[in-house]
Parts: C-alpha cells; sequence; structure tokens
C-alpha cells in the first residue's frame, strides 16, 4: 500500500508532528501577523520565550490567545541565557507556565554571533534531563557536541546553519552532514535560514526538519515567506527522499539519438 | 505589607494568596509561572500560598521568541552588521 509522499510524520520523543517545518513566535507586528504566519507556515510546533508579564498594562495580550496550545505544540525556548544555572530556572518557569516538558534549550555563549556555549549546553541538559525535562537543545554544528547531547538523553538536536537572525543560510553543510550520519536520533537545522532554498538544501541534504524565525518574522511580506518555506521544506525533503541523480562534469543527453534522420 | 512584584514594590492587605494577587491583576491562572523568592511554585498551589512581607514574587508568561535576543538589548539589535548581497 502506498502513502502519499507527503505522509512523512516527523516524530521527536514519540510525538509525531506533520510539518518539518518548526517555527518561532519572535518579530512579528503584532500577534495578528503572528497567527497568520503560522497558519500559512503550517508548523506544527512553534518555539516561545518566557518572560515577566507586564502587570502596568492589564490590556496587554497574550500570545497563547493567538497561538491555541490546543493545536500547536508550544515549545518554549531559554533564549537569553548565558549561565547554566540561567537556562535551567527559564527552563523550569517555562513547564510552571506552560503544559509540558519539551523545552529548546539556550545556553548562550557570547552577545556578538549568539553561538551557544556547548559546554554549558551539556551541563544544562544533564540537570535538566534528570528532572524529567525532553530537552531540545540548540547546538553548534559540531559533530561530537551533538553525539554527547544525544548521549546523554536529548531526544534530537539541533544545530545552527549560521548565526541567529543572520540569514546567511547554511555555512558548514559538512558538519551538518556528519551530525546527520552520526547521531540516530531527529536533526532540526536551527537559525541562520535566509531564504527558501536554505530550507530546501537544509532537507536535501538530510535534516529531518528546519526550525526559523527571522527569516519568516523579517520578510518584507512574512506570510507569503512563511508559505514559500512550508513549500521549501516539502520539496527538499521529497527531493532527500526522491534520490537526487549525481553531479558529472558533461552532459548525458536525455534524447535518445536513435531514429534520428 | 509591601512585596515586589516583577521588581516593582507594592503595597497589599494580607492575608494575600498568590490567587488573589493574580486575579488583582487580570491574569488567568493556566497562563503564568509564578516564583516567589526563586521558588517556583505549582499551580496547585497558588489558591493556598499566602505572601509575607518582603516576598519577591515574579509572574512570568510566554511571549514571541524564535531565539536569543541579546542579553543587555531587549528590543533592538546592537551590533549592526553589514549586509551581504
Amino acid at each position: 500500500m502506498s502513502h502519499h509522499p507527503l505522509h512523512d510524520p516527523f516524530i521527536i520523543a514519540g510525538r509525531e508532528f506533520r510539518s518539518r517545518l518548526l517555527v518561532g513566535t519572535g518579530k512579528y507586528k503584532n500577534f495578528e501577523e503572528t497567527r497568520h504566519a503560522i497558519e500559512a507556515s503550517g508548523a506544527d510546533v512553534v518555539t516561545v520565550a518566557v518572560r515577566r508579564v507586564n502587570i502596568t498594562d492589564k490590556n496587554s495580550e497574550n500570545l497563547l490567545d493567538y497561538i491555541d496550545p490546543k493545536k500547536y505544540t508550544i515549545l518554549p525556548n531559554t533564549a537569553g541565557c548565558y549561565t547554566v544555572e540561567d537556562a535551567v530556572r527559564y527552563a523550569r518557569l517555562a513547564r510552571a507556565a506552560g503544559v509540558s516538558d519539551l523545552v529548546k534549550l539556550e545556553v548562550i555563549g557570547d552577545e556578538r554571533t549568539l553561538f551557544p556555549d556547548t559546554a554549558g549546553l551539556i551541563e544544562a541538559a544533564k540537570i535538566l534531563i534528570a528532572e524529567g525535562f525532553i530537552v531540545l537543545p540548540y547546538t553548534n554544528d559540531d559533530p561530537i557536541v551533538a553525539k554527547k547531547l544525544v548521549d546523554i538523553g536529548c531526544p534530537a538536536v539541533m544545530p545552527l546553519a549560521a548565526p541567529i537572525g543572520s540569514g546567511l543560510g547554511i555555512r558548514n553543510p559538512y558538519n551538518l552532514k556528519i551530525i546527520m550520519e552520526t547521531v540516530k536520533v531527529p536533526v532540526i537545522v536551527d537559525a541562520g535560514v535566509g531564504t527558501a532554498s536554505d530550507a530546501a538544501l537544509a532537507m536535501e541534504y538530510g535534516a529531518d526538519a528546519v526550525l526559523m524565525n527571522t527569516a519568516i518574522a523579517g520578510a518584507k511580506d512574512p506570510i507569503m515567506m512563511a508559505t514559500a518555506m512550508r513549500y521549501a521544506v516539502d520539496a527538499g525533503r521529497l527531493a532527500f527522499k526522491a534520490g537526487r541523480i549525481p553531479r558529472k562534469l558533461y552532459a548525458t543527453a536525455s534524447s535518445s539519438i536513435e531514429g534520428m534522420l | 505589607m509591601k512585596i515586589i512584584v516583577n521588581g516593582e514594590e507594592q503595597e497589599h492587605n494580607i492575608p494575600l494568596t498568590v490567587t488573589s494577587l493574580l486575579q488583582g491583576l487580570d491574569l488567568r491562572t493556566e497562563q503564568v509561572a509564578v516564583e516567589v523568592n526563586l521558588t517556583i511554585l505549582n499551580r496547585s498551589d497558588f489558591p493556598t500560598w499566602n505572601l509575607q512581607e518582603g516576598d519577591k514574587v515574579e509572574i512570568l508568561n510566554f511571549i514571541g521568541g524564535g531565539s536569543s535576543p541579546p542579553r543587555h538589548n531587549r528590543g533592538g539589535n546592537r551590533y549592526e552588521s553589514s549586509s551581504f548581497a
């Protein structure tokens, strides 16, 4: 029995998702735009940050009134955390504010690049996994670190394509490929995607999913870009599964010469 | 009594439970996390947890986010980097 080619569920820690595009909810003009862009992206998993409630403005709106947690899997992050202690604290607060044990763990090492502090990341992941968290770590494109994260119990790894928000696309495809071949868990390429071809390329390399925020939210038309990213991720995934032809230096005719005059 | 809520000093009558504090702020308990003096509370404790003079209360919820904003700079990008064409 054959399935529709797009029936290709993406599974993390026993949870099944239809879409292989995960999206962030930051940097949009307003919650209305956020909602439309997320709908257009087709994503099932959306990332959110945990911050102090604005207690002085009682009319301030709540993101979750726009992004229905019954419809989407809310993935809280520890964005903005530069120490193990902060990341662990924010993860615990996220769990207290939400409904699940999922956390996108970020321990940031440097303000200018926002590259992960991978030593801190491993340490924080160990603490949180021991507390029952499902830790999805935002990591560098380092195969050794990815392997260590899996060994301590992360059910997926999320190596960056390029610095967060840079739009530079995949800077180190070979390392990403090595990570995909090294670890037996899903690899989600996270951060650095600039446009649809970057997302398609990540999927063609064999990534299980792509996570992005700025590439969509920062586009001139975020909703149109969300749609483009949805197609790009699907196209890249299909191309990966279909198996591309090898690259050759010279031409190979695709029309037979037999029967020519 | 005086307590500090999200960094802001407030005057309240006693007794004051976490639930009544949240109600006074028009906040729905199912959408927030509450930390009192660095201890994260279970939601089921909100109705019975009595706040004490000098307590430092943090109330948090989810906001839009993808990945890290720079630490001292919520809002804008401090490092305006050059664009690549």
